[in-house]
């Protein structure tokens, strides 16, 4: 078991023939992820990585029977490919592309939600579920099987906390890279509920980052409806107040949004948070062996 | 990306967001000029700074005559300012905003904002003009106004009614003219693509007009593309050299006050590194995220970037290869070398993607100075003990 994807999901790919796409739509097809077509305008009725490609994602979802897509497009298109996509009937639309304006995520957004389209991103690493399904820019070797579910805001840290908990001798069910924008698709607050009733996943592991209040918002929701344990991380403890630290929504502004704060409300709904990244597969290791 | 007071001025003009006239002048014979165009008896002498407090730091004068125009202008320009916002090294003045005196009867708050947790652009509004916001938000939260507005169906009436209510404006007429004032900013925020506006304080004049008397307007630089008059706007003399030259690169700096320099790609690991350095006991110097494309001119460039900061003891590279290959990094790393003379231990720790091949350019090209790390608490453990001399 898994949550939102496994082997079965019927993928597309939004700016399927382009650099970015191509690449990493043939690594997710030789992950094994059932990649069944690409959306490129004007190259409708081609091939590409022995796929076919249609014009609109209307046509493929008509022909193909998609029902997520892995959005490649470049940042001032991301909006109107995420809406196209809604309007076409995906279920979940998995936004890779960095640089994407707010004024058109929260458009986008919006308009997703009206539609009944889940979205994650945007620039996030994508999701996988191991062994099964790539959607995203994962390397997935990192990502082997086994009961840990993961949620993170950081690409690079998910790598990280996956290679640990193999490490460790455990394994992953899916990751969910949510991405570190200001306003984002998934969050953990959405998440947290699927692992949850996930039969496979013991633990999860939720990794923040300093800015906005997600992980508050999780804490919340972890004391009142999360029976499994949880191993949590914040990144940005050593990171100076008014700093953007890379990720545009990184940033603690007015004294809110600080690692330390998120830590303690974790801490008071019973996670276990380590200080440094570092510990996170010990963490791990120690909640299975309870 | 942030912009000068007399900037945004420009931009609330545009749009019909009543402002007192003013023009800018970079030297003192300037300024009087412009004051003598403006009229009146009582001007404003006003350091252009990117940073609050300007008030408090000296840099705001009343002048009730030319010659104070001068005398003011000359003084503030060219002075360092220090405010509670600019650090203690202060910001050079190299602008000063002349404005015609304004006739203050009371004085509001007036902000547009980012909601995250509502996802929804948010109007603050308070009657505690002229202080800092955040001490509002702590002290007297209840005298904070917050109306969100869905960018879906715009400002609407009931929007405005909110905000004069809130307020406690009663005047129909005064209620008109700020409901009026409140639409158009949030129009300069919408199609400016901005990430906040502030205007701190927004006055009520004798005669009941209602003017921004500040004006502080921030852009979210992911949608700077579409708007080139803005950018047009930027004042590079008000940003971070070493910040921008790593931005030109593909680079994210921020520089921090420790001795050891962090090169990490992706911004939740580089700040994953700084506090597990942190938490090793050692001090970070630097948060550098090499990004999604680091080649070795990139990192070549972040080394040159870290090692510019003479506090810099140690550096500690550290990769976990997803988009970026790590054969790629080890090559910037060589690469690095042949450019910068790197005088300093260099911890390594690449892993994931090519790691083996990357462990394997590094130990035949056998630099000296090159420690390597097997995992992320072993790299800080070393960067750690090697800025310390050990």
């Amino acid at each position: 078991m898994s949550i939102l994807v496994n082997k079965d999901t019927k993928v597309i790919v939004q700016g399927f023939t382009g650099k970015e796409g191509s690449f990493h739509a043939e690594q997710c097809i030789a992950y094994g992820t059932n990649v069944v077509g690409g959306v490129t305008p004007n190259k409708g009725g081609t091939e590409h990585l022995g796929k076919p490609v249609f014009n609109t994602v209307k046509e493929a979802v008509e022909a193909t029977g998609a029902t997520v897509s892995m959005v490649f497009v470049p940042p001032a298109f991301v909006a109107d490919a995420v809406m196209e996509a809604a309007d076409a009937g995906i279920e979940l639309a998995v936004i890779i592309t960095e640089g994407a304006p707010v004024r058109d995520m929260q458009a986008a957004k919006a308009f997703a939600l009206k539609h009944g389209m889940m979205t994650i991103g945007p620039n996030c690493p994508g999701i996988i579920t191991a062994e099964e399904c790539k959607i995203g820019i994962m390397p997935g070797m990192i990502f082997k099987k086994g009961n840990v579910g993961l949620i993170s805001k950081s690409g690079t840290l998910t790598y990280e906390a996956s290679n640990q908990v193999v490490k460790q001798g455990f394994g992953i069910t899916t990751a969910v890279g949510i991405g570190g924008d200001p306003i984002i698709g998934l969050s953990y607050k959405q998440l947290l509920p699927m692992f949850e009733a996930d039969p496979e996943t013991k633990v999860i592991v939720m990794i923040g980052e300093i800015g906005g209040d997600l992980e508050i918002q999780a804490a919340k929701y972890i004391k009142e409806h999360i029976t499994k344990p949880v191993v949590a991380f914040i990144a940005g403890q050593t990171a100076p107040k008014g700093k953007r630290m890379g990720h545009a929504g990184a940033i603690v502004s007015g004294g809110a949004g600080t690692a330390a704060e998120k830590m303690e409300a974790l801490r008071a709904a019973g996670v276990k948070v380590v200080v440094s990244p570092s510990e996170i597969g010990k963490a791990v290791a120690e909640v299975m062996a309870k | 990306m942030n912009i000068h007071e007399y900037q945004a001025k420009q931009i609330f003009q545009k749009y019909g967001v009543p402002t007192p006239r003013g023009i800018v002048a970079n030297t003192a014979d300037q300024a009087v000029r412009n004051a003598a165009e403006l009229g009146g008896k009582i001007w404003v002498v006003k350091a252009q700074i990117h940073a609050g407090g300007r008030g408090l730091g000296g840099g705001v004068k009343l002048a009730r005559s030319l010659d104070e125009v001068a005398e003011h202008a000359t003084k503030i320009l060219g002075m360092n300012l220090v405010t509670h916002q600019t650090g203690p090294e202060g910001k050079l003045v190299q602008k000063v905003y002349i404005e015609e005196g304004a006739d203050i009867q009371a004085e509001y708050y007036l902000g547009v904002v980012l909601d995250r947790a509502k996802e929804l652009p948010i109007i603050m509004a308070s009657t505690e003009g002229g202080m800092e916001i955040e001490k509002v938000a702590e002290e007297h939260p209840d005298k904070i106004i917050k109306v969100a507005v869905d960018p879906a169906i715009g400002f609407q009436g009931y929007h405005g009614r909110e905000l004069v209510f809130g307020l406690g404006i009663t005047d129909p007429n005064e209620q008109k003219k700020f409901i009026k004032f409140a639409a158009a900013l949030y129009r300069v925020y919408i199609e400016n693509d901005a990430e906040m506006i502030e205007i701190n304080p927004l006055i009520k004049t004798g005669s009941g007009d209602f003017l921004a008397l500040d004006g502080k307007m921030g852009f979210d630089d992911s949608a700077l593309g579409r708007h080139p008059d803005i950018e047009d706007m930027r004042d590079i003399s008000e940003e971070d050299p070493d910040e921008r030259e790593a931005g030109r690169y593909g680079l994210s700096y921020v520089s921090l006050d420790g001795e050891i320099g962090c090169m990490v790609n992706g911004a939740g690991l580089a700040m994953g590194t700084m506090d597990t350095i942190n938490y090793m006991g050692g001090t970070p110097a630097n948060f550098l995220d090499v990004g999604g494309k680091a080649n070795a001119e990139t990192v070549a460039k972040g080394f040159e970037i870290i090692l510019k900061n003479p506090n810099v003891k140690a550096i500690f590279v550290n990769i976990f290869g997803g988009i970026v290959r790590c054969d790629r990094i080890a090559n910037g790393i060589l690469e690095a070398t042949k450019l910068v003379h790197v005088h300093v231990p260099v911890i390594v720790r690449l892993d994931g993607t090519n790691a083996a091949e990357a462990a394997e350019i590094l130990k035949n090209a056998n630099i000296p100075n090159v420690i390597a790390a097997t995992d992320l608490a072993d790299g800080a453990a070393k960067a750690v003990a090697a800025a310390k001399g050990a």
